[in-house]
């Protein structure tokens, strides 16, 4: 179980807070639909999660441990700006074996060309480059995945697409699953439960 | 107001040491937008999309060829006429905060974008102050860097960076993604007022719902080609005569949530005939064979030889 314990989180001490008193658990296997506007804290709330923020207040467990401060996180964070989570002066190739070399059946679902291994992450769209974030985090130690808008910024055939694989990992792996987005039609065909914030 | 047709865009590479390869990334691109219309341009990530908009700039890279024509305003757009009007009479609002400078405060880059596009220093900042409010920015996120901005309040100051031009052409690359519904709904209808003053406004983005909820027509993209050019309504009509096209609107998940396998072929591997001639479920001989040729059916444009009239 990945848990979220009464978490309070701000910017700065003097701004206001961003995430104030949540909550919340997901199960292994579990595909769990967050859904809130622009502006309150689900982003900030997917980074404490994994790890990439400590909150003010409150506590992330796995399976009633806190994360890991070194070595590889089972919480991983696919974000909205794939560009921001990976070294720019690293080729894709390089970046794709950071954690662990992927499953090519993985590389081959994400419709990842052999010609974008050798390009910098500058040179692939953002579409691309997501692709690229996403295959990062297909990792047989990742037991839990936030997706924060993850395929927002791809055409719905290959949206489709990506969830097909990400969902098989899911099943297979009982990997739990935060789902971060606006879109209720996405949320609907893929969430186990919803939370509105 | 713009026409293009049989645009070509290749990349010069160098591959190993001095051996050059040529890298067509946009094969037979059409396009025409009238004044005062919204016209969507969607496809998958890597279609084109994005190219499109930086070729009506004039901001490719210098390893870049153009081939094929575009006219605006009746005269042929050439790179230099393109460096003329850019940021003045076509205007760009661009993809993520990535293009921002992250260390200026947004306030100042809108100010900065008005004086450079004729205003003067006072006029600038009184313009951008009325554009935030327009947007429902508060004071206070004029004094903010980019990286302190949520998503939303991004996309809003993004939109503001065109609407304080006199832009006769808007360009929105991908203005929607990661927004709540109510302000994509409000940042598309911002771009549907822009075309009711006139101007013409091209929609440039992955998602069909946004794109159907103000475009008059849209065209679809994919690897490098325009494969067809309907009519919004022709989505829900079920009127729609490419595959791809039909392919798109069943993956929604609102819709079936069922994709077609597989990928865009990549520039290095286009086939020789129709480009989407290895997903397609029509495909015959004659598609491998030769690149079909844009013709006109039922009212909109298809580059299929199977769609029927």
């Amino acid at each position: 179980m990945l848990k979220g314990d009464n978490l309070w989180f701000r910017y700065g001490s003097r701004q206001p807070w961003v995430v104030e008193n949540r909550s919340l658990a997901v199960a292994p296997g579990e595909v769990l639909g967050l859904m809130a506007p622009s502006g309150y804290g689900k982003t900030t709330l997917g980074k404490l999660l994994a790890g990439y923020l400590s909150p003010a207040k409150g506590t992330v467990t796995v399976e009633g441990r806190s994360l890991p401060k070194r070595g590889y996180c089972p919480v991983q964070l696919a974000s909205q700006n794939p560009e921001l989570s990976v070294n720019p002066r690293w080729r894709v190739h390089k970046l794709l074996q950071e954690g662990y070399p992927p499953d090519p059946a993985y590389i081959e679902a994400l419709g990842i060309h052999p010609g974008w291994l050798s390009r910098y992450p500058h040179e692939l769209s953002g579409g691309e480059l997501q692709r690229i974030a996403i295959a990062r985090t297909l990792n047989p130690s990742t037991q839990y995945l936030i997706a924060d808008e993850m395929t927002a910024m791809l055409d719905a055939n290959t949206q489709a697409l990506i969830w097909q694989t990400i969902l098989s990992l899911v099943s297979k792996q009982q990997v739990g699953l935060v789902v971060i987005s606006h879109d209720a039609p996405l949320l609907q065909k893929l969430c186990d439960r919803i939370l509105m914030l | 107001m713009l026409s293009i047709s049989n645009l070509g865009v290749t990349f010069t590479q160098y591959d190993r040491g001095l051996r050059r390869k040529q890298l067509t990334v946009i094969t037979d691109l059409d396009l025409d937008v009238q004044a005062g219309e919204v016209v969507a341009v969607v496809g998958a990530s890597g279609s084109g999309k994005s190219l499109l908009a930086h070729a009506l700039l004039g901001i490719l890279p210098a390893n870049a060829a153009i081939s094929g024509t575009m006219t605006f305003q009746g005269e042929t757009l050439t790179p230099e006429r393109c460096q003329l009007l850019r940021g003045k009479t076509i205007a760009l609002i661009p993809q993520s905060i990535g293009y921002l400078d992250p260390l200026m405060s947004v306030g100042s880059q809108v100010q900065r974008v008005a004086q450079l596009a004729g205003c003067s220093k006072t006029e600038a900042k009184a313009n951008a102050n009325r554009t935030f409010s327009r947007y429902d920015l508060p004071e206070d996120v004029g004094d903010r860097y980019p990286f302190q901005l949520s998503g939303g309040m991004a996309r809003r100051v993004l939109v503001s960076t065109a609407v304080v031009t006199q832009a006769q052409l808007v360009i929105a690359d991908e203005p929607t993604p990661g927004l709540h519904p109510d302000v994509v709904k409000e940042t598309l209808s911002h771009l549907r007022a822009l075309a009711a003053e006139g101007r013409g406004v091209i929609l440039i983005t992955h998602d069909i719902e946004a794109a159907l909820q103000i475009a008059d027509r849209v065209a679809v993209f994919y690897a490098g080609t325009t494969v067809e050019i309907a009519a919004a309504r022709d989505f829900s009509s079920n009127n729609l005569r490419h595959p791809y096209t039909q392919a798109l609107w069943r993956s929604l998940p609102q819709n079936d949530f069922v994709p077609v396998p597989g990928n865009q072929p990549s520039p290095e591997q286009l086939p020789p005939g129709c480009l989407f001639s290895d997903r397609c479920p029509w495909v015959s001989e004659v598609c491998r064979a030769e690149r079909p040729r844009l013709r006109k059916v039922r009212e909109g444009w298809v580059r299929c030889v199977h769609a029927k009239g």
